[in-house]
């Protein structure tokens, strides 16, 4: 099972030429905002017709501008989950997410509904109007209404864009599932790097309509400096060690002063002050005679009451960390 | 019935036979350019429209006259239907439903057209990624969605239908008991002198089943609205 992506296309100035093959699990279609990402799924979904180009689909041609061959999008068994759910109003959750399954053939369903509803948690919603749920429930529902369908690929276009951060934490476990556990390939479109790190095997990333690189995700965040910021600590403040430690920003957890977490490294250090900054709080913290800046999301700091300055524990996972390169 | 005589009566019962006739056949028609003209783009759309329209704009004499050239028993079309079916339309209680259907269409075309613009495109597309094709999103997503207010035209419609005059009594003429609808009726009894209080009653009973439509068809317009707005 692959998906092969040859298309260029047009609009008001702008052109996305991109070719590229999305092998079986999880391909990340990454990229800055108006890079050309929904462009590339929309196309794939049959939503819009490319200028020139060729798709196909574990060998199946879904469109070949050259051979006149465009399937339209409701032959084309492709799962779209959409950045905002599109649920329809007028059904209930249980009928949202059968309404595709009528059109599968028996042969090729990948899932029952009784398996859909045991992945995403969603028995409790099943008779429930769709206008009543949360951001994170109406995601886990269209989730579950595009696998029903048999789709041979799952689109996913940030389904986790719109969502606040308490409602991505709550919905990234059950993507975490599904990639693991569906057997099909998925396209994850998402301009947010650490999803892309814990979602996806394949990375092809897109920068002004053009494919730019595209592999294995391994490494991926420490590429071209777009990562996450590298803290260094020196040695000397309780719990760093003798030799320092050097870790992502982005991989730090904030506990409760003293907390006894099991963590390979934990740092006690002092909050200084907390500024908000969209969905992340940057906390800047003293760890000894250090200050470094950390980048949370609000919601998880709020919980553990870390949101303003006082005593604070840093905790980190061995894999993550490394001993400080020595200074040029 | 004490409080109507008999004339009366009849006239009230034709027109409400004539009202709900017009307004069942006309509602397919209705549905099917409604959405054309609120989803499509094609060559001829605004003559479409504009077709649409002209009962609206056109005085009701013309269109009577019009209906009585064409679908009159020697006209192109009329004569089709009788030597065809047996069906005649002109100076007949049918002919009253072609008229009362064609005057109350743009009404009908309109709220209809509405309702159809309120409903998500995107939802359409989701289901056509599901794997419904284009008539099964329609009957499935578009006109639930879009159901309140085609009940909406179709109210409007009725009442219309229900009181056309102009074409009607061009078309069919003012025949008690087979083409007296309940304005023609009003208009025979301003005619005779001592009709009045015939008159007043009937119009009395005109109002109320107009402000009657017209609450119902806001009523309805008002669920669709909030049908559609959560996404």
């Amino acid at each position: 099972m692959s998906l092969f992506v040859e298309i260029s296309y047009r609009f008001s100035g702008f052109q996305v030429d991109v070719k590229f093959d999305a092998p079986t699990g999880v391909t990340a279609v990454f990229g800055p905002s108006g890079a050309g990402k929904s462009t590339i799924v929309n196309a794939v979904g049959g939503l819009l017709t490319p200028d020139a180009g060729r798709i196909s689909l574990s060998g199946r041609v879904i469109l070949d501008t050259q051979a006149g061959v465009n399937v339209p999008p409701h032959r084309r068994r492709v799962g779209y989950v959409f950045q905002d759910a599109r649920l329809f109003p007028h059904l209930s959750v249980r009928n949202n997410l059968l309404f595709g399954q009528r059109f599968a053939p028996r042969t090729s369903r990948i899932a029952t509904l009784s398996d859909v509803v045991d992945l995403l948690g969603i028995e409790p919603l099943l008779e429930r109007r769709t206008l009543a749920l949360s951001g994170g429930e109406k995601q886990r529902v269209a989730i579950g209404r595009a696998l029903l369908a048999a789709p041979e690929i799952l689109l996913l276009d940030e389904p986790l864009a719109s969502l606040d951060e308490a409602r991505k934490a709550e919905v990234l476990p059950y993507l975490e599932r599904l990639s693991a556990e569906a057997r099909i390939p998925m396209l994850y479109v998402s301009h947010a790097r650490h999803e892309v790190q814990r979602l996806a095997q394949t990375v092809v990333e897109i920068e002004a309509g053009r494919v730019i690189r595209q592999g294995p995700v391994e490494g991926f965040a420490h590429e071209r400096g777009m990562g996450a910021e590298r803290l260094t600590l020196p040695p000397g403040a309780m719990g760093v060690g003798s030799a320092g430690l050097s870790f992502d920003a982005t991989d730090v957890i904030l506990a409760a002063p003293g907390t006894l977490s099991g963590a390979a490294y934990q740092v006690e250090a002092r909050v200084l002050s907390v500024e908000v900054s969209g969905e992340v709080v940057l906390v800047r913290l003293a760890v000894g005679t250090t200050e470094i800046v950390l980048p949370q999301p609000a919601a998880a700091l709020a919980n553990a009451g870390l949101d303003q300055p006082g005593p604070v524990s840093l905790l980190l996972a061995a894999a993550e960390v490394s001993a400080p390169a020595e200074p040029d | 019935m004490e409080w109507l005589t008999a004339q009366e009566w009849m006239a009230v019962r034709l027109s409400l036979k004539v009202a709900f006739w017009a307004t069942l056949v006309s509602l397919p028609a209705g549905i099917f350019i409604a959405y054309l003209l609120a989803r499509k783009e094609f060559y001829g759309k605004q003559l479409l429209n504009g077709l649409v329209h002209l009962p609206l704009i056109l005085p009701p004499v013309v269109t009577g006259y019009a209906l009585l050239v064409i679908f009159g028993r020697r006209g192109l079309i009329g004569g089709f239907l009788e030597e065809t079916f047996g069906l005649v339309l002109a100076f007949r209680w049918t002919g009253a439903v072609l008229a009362g259907a064609i005057m109350a269409f743009p009404l009908m075309v309109r709220a209809i057209r509405l309702s159809f613009e309120a409903v998500d495109p995107r939802l359409e597309e989701a289901a056509g990624t599901l794997g419904a094709n284009p008539l099964f999103v329609f009957f499935t997503v578009t006109l639930p969605l879009a159901w309140p207010g085609v009940l909406a035209g179709a109210i409007l419609a009725f009442a219309k239908a229900m009181g056309e005059f102009g074409a009607t009594i061009t078309f069919v003429s003012n025949i008690p008991g087979q083409t007296q609808t309940l304005p023609s009726a009003i208009y025979a009894f301003l005619q005779i002198p001592g009709a009045e209080t015939s008159a007043i009653r009937l119009v009395v009973l005109s109002v109320v089943v107009a402000m009657a439509a017209l609450f119902g068809s806001e009523y309805l317009s008002y669920r669709a609205r909030r049908k559609t707005m959560g996404r």
